[in-house]
């Protein structure tokens, strides 16, 4: 069976000179989700860019589930991060959803009857039906969140693409927006990008550090609260000596994750 | 104090005032559409700079008809195809991110302005002149304008009615519609080019150096009353056709020109509505 997600030794940079990714080398098997950390300018928005194929390593191999990844671009869900949205645009929750729905093809004319269904569903599965008629822009911020998840739902992706879904998401709703994407977890592969490792160490199986060079840890050893209990509520970044046995790992290549740093 | 407009329009030497009004409301119908989308994709001033591009070609037609003895170019043939060029131009521009968006557009919006100033100077032929093109003059309106709205119309309708679901997408979120794989390159430049088309309709009307507020306001009002697009562009289309008849009977009450009037009305109005519906809203 293919894997989730597979990169071979990619290279990436925007100008030919200034590497943003190097020679990174990872793999997700189909049952598996991992969470995305690392720095701002770090190339994490980069590797999102790079499974949607929307950019062209300039060395090595992708695959996404066993295919280029333009090829599959439309089994992806994806959420891309929401800082850019204009709050005034007047647009309801369903046609944001229905969005979802340009798979391939040409889509001549107005959504159908079953796309306006798959919304539907959708918006059901991530507990707001009723808010179809609803302007998307009267909502709350964790209610606009999960209007995004459903509309990278509304296509039955095979793989989820979440770019920091709880950017703007208040504390109280953090919580249960997370016990959706678990719930989620169980049916499909996640790659999330999320300062939050707290709340994701429970269920994502691996932690990706992205800053430059690329590195897999594994989360399962560790629980959510111990993590928490490390490295305080806002961490940025694994200290990757904490879960692997010495001499596994070679860190002293420039630019990695600052092993040590914390904020907030 | 002129008389009203419904006296005008049953008086048969004012023929060309019943045609301004036809060709007023069809367009806004274009207008409404098409302003819906500018808003949303916040690209007025690419219409801004595609509009005062238009003078370029309405400039180099008046030189090649009464210098170069091409009689066949029309002005308003020079008009759309400098509007579709700057169009093309700014969009390949933007989409290709190799400069910054406000520069390309100040740049393209000068270029056309100067060459369209350029040409008509050169012009010997008395009663030649670049203003009726610039503030517009109701009294050139024709049938020929009316047909050329119709048609121009029927399509920026068919293309609406196949593609407005792809054009939302790129509105709304266009790196999302990317990663969707829609071929966000091919719809903004199709968008673009039904904002050139809708900003040299008017031209006799209102002029080409005031049009985008005909293009931009009465969306920019509807927006904060609109649940959705559709709604919104109905409402576009209802008020522009408000604001042009309101300010044509004005004009004829005062005696001043139409295209001011008519752009002073939907000034007059966003204004008000900013101030009422903030008001009520926040």
């Amino acid at each position: 069976m293919a894997a989730a997600l597979e990169f071979n030794n990619v290279d990436f940079s925007y100008d030919g000179s200034t590497p943003i990714i190097e020679d990174a080398s990872f793999g997700l098997d189909k049952h598996e989700s991992i969470c995305v950390v690392g720095p701002n300018g770090g190339g994490k928005s980069t590797l999102i860019k790079l499974v949607l194929g929307l950019l062209k390593p300039q060395a090595g191999t992708i695959s996404v589930l066993g295919r280029p990844p333009d090829e599959s671009r439309a089994a992806i869900g994806y959420m891309p991060q929401s800082l850019h949205f204009d709050p005034r645009f007047p647009i309801t929750v369903l046609d944001v959803v229905l969005m979802g729905r340009f798979g391939s093809g040409l889509h001549l004319g107005p959504f159908r009857r079953r796309d306006k269904e798959a919304a539907e569903a959708a918006l059901e599965r991530v507990d707001l039906d009723g808010f179809t008629r609803r302007r998307f822009s009267e909502l709350s911020g964790g209610q606009r969140q999960r209007v995004l998840i459903a509309r990278a739902l509304v296509d039955e992706p095979r793989l989820l693409l979440l770019d920091e879904p709880t950017a703007n998401v208040d504390q109280t709703f953090e919580k249960q927006f997370h016990e959706t994407l678990r719930e989620l977890a169980t049916e499909m592969p996640i790659v999330l990008v999320s300062h939050d490792l707290g709340f994701v160490s429970s269920w994502v199986e691996h932690v990706l550090c992205v800053n430059r060079h690329v590195h897999m840890h594994p989360t399962t050893s560790i629980s959510g609260k111990t993590l928490r209990e490390i490295f305080g509520q806002g961490i940025v970044a694994v200290r990757h000596d904490q879960d692997c046995p010495p001499g596994e790992h070679v860190h002293h290549r420039g630019g990695d994750c600052d092993h040590h740093s914390k904020h907030g | 104090m002129g008389s009203g407009l419904l006296e005008a329009l049953g008086n048969p030497l004012f023929s060309f005032l019943r045609t301004a009004l036809i060709a007023g409301l069809l367009s806004s119908i274009i207008f409404g559409i098409v302003g819906t989308y500018v808003v949303t994709k916040r690209i007025t001033y690419i219409a801004g700079a595609i509009a005062h591009c238009a003078l370029g070609g309405i400039g180099f037609a008046l030189y090649a008809r009464h210098e170069l003895g091409w009689t066949a170019f029309d002005p308003m043939l020079g008009a759309f195809l400098s509007a579709i060029g700057s169009a093309l131009l700014i969009g390949a521009v933007v989409l290709s991110r190799s400069e910054r968006e406000d520069t390309i557009i100040g740049a393209v919006w000068v270029t056309g302005m100067a060459l369209g100033i350029l040409f008509v100077k050169k012009v010997r032929r008395a009663g030649v002149s670049i203003e009726s093109w610039l503030f517009g003059n109701i009294n050139f309106v024709s049938d020929r304008d009316l047909w050329m709205v119709s048609l121009l119309g029927a399509g920026v309708l068919l293309l609406t009615v196949l593609f407005h679901k792809q054009f939302v997408a790129i509105c709304f979120d266009e790196e999302f519609a990317r990663a969707r794989g829609l071929s966000v390159p091919v719809f903004y430049l199709l968008l673009l080019c039904m904002t050139a088309v809708s900003v040299v309709l008017l031209v006799h009307v209102i002029g080409i150096i005031m049009v985008i507020a005909l293009l931009t306001l009465p969306p920019a009002i509807s927006s904060r009353l609109a649940r959705g697009l559709p709604t919104m562009m109905l409402c576009s289309t209802g008020l522009c056709a408000l604001f042009i008849v309101a300010g044509m009977e004005i004009s004829l009450r005062l005696n001043t020109v139409v295209g001011p009037t008519i752009i002073l009305v939907s000034a007059a109005a966003y204004f008000a509505a900013f101030m009422m519906i903030g008001r009520f809203n926040r």
